[in-house]
């Protein structure tokens, strides 16, 4: 069914009465034309583009769990197309290009605020940074300002501009940028996907792959075999557990990520600041609670929890930009896991098993990505070779030397 | 998480810096690409026991080889990487 202006009011006088699911639960069938394995975001996605730009509708979602139950709902919520690298740019800004339209195309509201996106810059080197970016940004078509400091106190007066350690310069905005509901956006696509015929099968499994001449013919899961000519692994956090029943030993560690929620306050944020001397960022949900993070914790960790001086650190970043959050109190704080690729970009490509495709890798980056992300791997699924826009997301880079880095921190997944 | 150091006594991990997997054997220099592929880039990335390498930079500054759960993050043993 469709959300309008109408069905709001019809239901209204009915009492709330006649809402509907907005997918189907769907039982698997024993053959499709396609399967993603992963019902998150970009899984989600990557069905509802199938359907939608390739006319795939024969396909299923497989998911473990119940959808969006993973990192899509674990993330802080921030879109922004931000990236120094030709590689990187291009798909991040065809997903914010999604984002500006998704909402009318899934009939769903994905709450996407385009309420900008502030990176603080403390010294006149980090300026020059910045400026180098913000240009190779506007040489791809995408927003970017350079705020000096007067221009960043027109925004956020009550900042420590005059912090002795890190005092604050100015910084680069993305006005583009802002922030989407994440539980939402999964909630969108596969109601968008369904509406198309895409089948959203939960709790299912999968726990091995029939390959046979090496190509891929299926997949084994909790709910029995089912068989596909194509088969996508959207499953980031996992990816090296499920890659590794296919035989793929892949550039990937996963690591937890956390997040934080403070309780809830009059408006203070209403863009999305980042801390350019740490690693912190923050925005403010409608409800008013500040959602902030910083970094990974560092080491290998499936455990979808963090420890504490990773806790201390980001609230001490926090606290270096505003003093004025000191005497909030943190309601909630979760962590989620993150594939951290060797070089910090994502990973859209063929894989080395015929029928087999690899969306992975997403690092920091993966909750802005999700419709750019879905996208691609759809083309790269249905056409069996990347678009141009994830032409460089290739698994082969490691070995041929064309690495994405954006750091220029090495083969060093906990410093990306 | 706290890690048992051979040398200073059990610790918390803010002391200690991560490096990444212990098991993996650097290929002699003229060695195919392929083996220094899999040696820079490739990891296995288990869930569950991990034996991995962390340096105790702020304590007696040795590596150590460390066997861990990344499951639960229960730490087994720390052995010096060098004896």
């Amino acid at each position: 069914m469709g959300y309008s202006f109408l069905s709001l009011v019809r239901e209204a006088l009915r009492g709330q009465t006649g809402w509907r699911p907005a997918w189907r639960d769907a039982a698997p069938k024993p053959a499709y034309d396609a399967i993603v394995v992963g019902g998150g975001g970009h899984g989600l996605a990557t069905g509802y583009y199938l359907a939608k730009e390739h006319g795939l509708t024969n396909i299923a979602v497989l998911e473990k769990s119940y959808i969006g139950g993973g990192n899509t709902g674990r993330n802080t919520t921030i879109i922004r197309s931000n990236y120094l690298l030709p590689g990187n740019e291009r798909m991040y800004e065809k997903s914010m290009q999604l984002w500006e339209g998704l909402e009318q195309d899934l009939n769903y509201n994905a709450m996407v605020s385009q309420r900008g996106v502030l990176n603080l810059y403390h010294s006149d080197a980090q300026r020059d940074v910045y400026a180098r970016r913000g240009n190779a940004m506007r040489l791809h078509g995408v927003d970017a300002a350079l705020l000096n400091e007067t221009g960043v106190r027109k925004l956020y007066p009550w900042l420590d501009f005059d912090n002795a350690r890190f005092p604050i310069r100015g910084g680069l905005l993305q006005r583009r940028g802002g922030t989407a509901r994440h539980d939402a956006v999964a909630w969108g696509f596969a109601h968008g996907a369904d509406r198309l015929g895409v089948d959203i099968v939960q709790n299912c499994e999968v726990t091995g792959f029939r390959i046979s001449g090496g190509a891929v013919q299926g997949v084994e899961t909790t709910r029995g075999y089912i068989a596909a000519p194509k088969i996508g692994l959207a499953v980031a956090g996992s990816t090296s557990r499920v890659a590794a029943l296919a035989g793929l030993r892949l550039p990937i560690e996963s690591h937890v990520l956390q997040a934080f929620v403070s309780e809830g306050v009059k408006p203070l944020v209403d863009g999305v600041l980042t801390f350019g001397a740490g690693h912190f960022y923050v925005s403010q949900s409608d409800k008013g609670g500040l959602v902030f993070g910083g970094d990974i914790d560092g080491y290998n960790s499936y455990a979808q929890r963090g420890s504490m001086p990773v806790v201390e650190d980001v609230m001490e970043s926090g606290m270096a930009i505003m003093p004025a959050i000191g005497r909030l109190r943190v309601l909630r704080q979760w962590g989620g896991l993150v594939d951290m690729s060797m070089d910090g970009s994502p990973i859209i490509d063929r894989t080395p098993i015929d029928g087999l495709y690899l969306n992975a890798g997403w690092c920091y980056g993966g909750f802005k990505a999700t419709p750019g992300s879905g996208w691609c791997f759809a083309h790269t699924m249905a056409r069996d070779e990347p678009h141009f826009i994830n032409s460089a997301l290739r698994l082969d880079r490691f070995a041929t030397g064309a690495v994405l880095d954006e750091r220029g921190a090495g083969p060093t997944p906990n410093l990306h | 998480m706290r890690i048992p150091c051979p040398h200073c006594g059990e610790r918390g991990n803010d002391e200690f810096v991560y490096l990444g997997a212990a098991a993996l054997t650097r290929p002699a220099a003229d060695a195919p690409a392929e083996a220094w592929h899999s040696y820079v880039y490739l990891r296995d990335n288990p869930a569950g026991l991990h034996s991995e390498l962390w340096q105790h930079t702020h304590g007696c500054r040795r590596w150590l080889v460390v066997a861990r759960d990344t499951r639960t993050h229960a730490v087994f043993s720390a052995t010096d990487a060098a004896v």
